[in-house]
């Protein structure tokens, strides 16, 4: 890919200066720096992974950063999110994003995208890329990037990551495998991990980031070996790199001797999302009977007999609660529900609504009649009645 | 024949928070079917209802994808490790 990127304007005395420490080492030199400064790479996502990899790239001084991302910088971003500062919250992580990277390295042209990344516009915005750097966090776009990528004809450069661990991969190259070739099917929804089991430190992203930084910056010199054909498995509290091969799949429905995808799909259906974006706890048996933050406060206050079930982890119960609740974490149900007094009502809630939906099902199945959700969760009765529960 | 299984992140709830469960088996399968009969409820999260393995779990023997020795024929050793490696999207976390 690197030979085919043009040669571009002189490096001014200034860049020279500033990349010196490039322009040192052999195997950049001035005509590496050169195809930095007219290589243009697309960060799909300025969060947790494109922070690190627009902060290195623009240093790096790839001359066209094109950043994908419709969010609003918030508080809870910044523990990992190190483009954006406490005064960029509430702003488009765009802006902030942009205004960061030139003031690293005013001499990068940043293009942005505030926009959602979609089947009808990623061909689109990838026709003016080399490569992909996917810094995306949900498998729609996963697979969308990933097949926008192979027919598109650009290395797709992949990281993803989850509380301790990240996995990273070069995908999509002309010769290589691509992440269908890896996961030809994306998880159903009920079988991805709830927020019991999310969560992510902070650094962790910043190392997965930087090692896609890096991976890039390879591509577009033509240096080395890609983290092509193979996996790149990192756990942090292991403190252990591990590596698995990664084959291309001659019957790849993507990049495979017969591909059956040549267009992009709904990635929406393809993930078994369509119609549940907004009810992600969707009973089998109808609707659950729920109960709103404010009803409860007030049959609370009316001295109803209740037993309120908080089924999430013990360290989140620790960040705040419903006064008077009981936990029991959703995964203790099954073996500690004898402790529930199924004669009793009972509310059930979670942080947000979806690992009680659960509870209240599993409840109902085990003979349970008065039995209800609290609508929300816990986020819900910080927002609607006691503001001091602290919302994470 | 024992061999070691290296549980994921994800699924260690399900296994009593343990990283490695070890167990018995001749092949990928024997040694799959005991982990599942020591931890019954991961069996939903790797099979399908008529027992095949699910194609968003991937294996690995060692470093190679059991998709290419032989799925769950593949003869095991004692020194073998066999890793389940889940498709992960984050990111942060996929919230629900």
């Amino acid at each position: 890919m690197a030979t085919t990127l043009s040669p571009s304007t002189p490096l001014s005395q200034d860049e020279i200066l500033r990349y010196s420490r490039h322009l040192i080492i052999p195997e950049v030199g001035v005509d590496g720096q050169q195809k930095l400064k007219a290589a243009r790479v697309l960060t799909v996502g300025a969060g947790g992974l494109g922070a690190p990899i627009g902060l290195y790239l623009a240093a790096a001084g790839v001359g066209t950063i094109g950043i994908v991302d419709f969010d609003i910088v918030d508080f809870s971003n910044l523990q990992r999110q190190v483009i954006h500062g406490t005064s960029d919250v509430g702003r488009p992580k765009l802006d902030s994003a942009r205004d960061t990277i030139l003031e690293i390295n005013p001499n990068v042209k940043v293009v942005g995208y505030e926009t959602k990344l979609t089947s009808e516009n990623a061909l689109e915005i990838f026709k003016d890329y080399d490569l992909v750097v996917d810094g995306t966090d949900n498998f729609p776009t996963r697979y969308l990037v990933n097949d926008a990528c192979v027919l598109s004809g650009i290395p797709n450069v992949y990281a993803s990551i989850f509380r301790f661990e990240g996995q990273a991969a070069v995908l999509a190259l002309p010769d290589g495998p691509c992440y269908r070739c890896w996961y030809p099917e994306p998880p159903p929804p009920g079988l991805v991990p709830s927020c019991a089991e999310g969560g992510v430190l902070g650094v962790l992203p910043g190392i997965m980031g930087t090692i896609q930084a890096m991976e890039a910056i390879k591509l577009i010199l033509g240096i080395g070996q890609p983290l092509k054909g193979r996996i790149l498995l990192f756990d942090a509290l292991q403190m252990k790199f591990r590596e698995l091969k990664l084959r291309k799949n001659p019957e790849c429905p993507v990049c495979g001797t017969q591909p059956t995808v040549t267009k992009l799909i709904d990635y929406q259906e393809f993930c078994g999302l369509r119609g549940v974006e907004t009810a992600p706890a969707v009973s089998a048996a109808g609707a659950l009977p729920e109960i709103t933050a404010k009803d409860l406060k007030k049959e609370i206050d009316q001295g109803r007999d209740l037993v309120i079930l908080d089924v999430r982890e013990p360290h989140e119960f620790q960040i705040g609660r419903i006064p008077g609740s009981t936990l029991i974490p959703l995964g203790d149900l099954p073996k500690r529900v004898n402790e529930l007094d199924p004669d009793r009502d009972l509310v059930v809630h979670c942080k947000m609504g979806g690992r009680s939906a659960k509870a209240v099902e599993f409840l109902r199945q085990s003979g349970f009649q008065k039995v209800r959700n609290l609508q929300g969760g816990i986020l819900a009765w910080s927002e609607q009645v006691d503001a001091s529960v602290p919302k994470y | 024949m024992s061999i070691k299984i290296l549980i994921p992140t994800p699924l260690r709830p399900f296994t009593g928070r343990q990283e490695e469960v070890e167990v018995d088996g001749r092949n990928v399968g024997e040694a799959l079917e005991g982990l599942i009969t020591s931890h019954p409820q991961l069996r939903n999260h790797l099979f399908t209802a008529d027992g095949k393995l699910r194609s968003f779990v991937n294996v690995y023997l060692n470093d190679e994808d059991i998709r290419y020795t032989g799925l769950q024929q593949t003869p095991v050793k004692s020194s073998d490790t066999l890793a389940i490696i889940p498709s992960i999207a984050g990111g942060c976390c996929c919230c629900c």
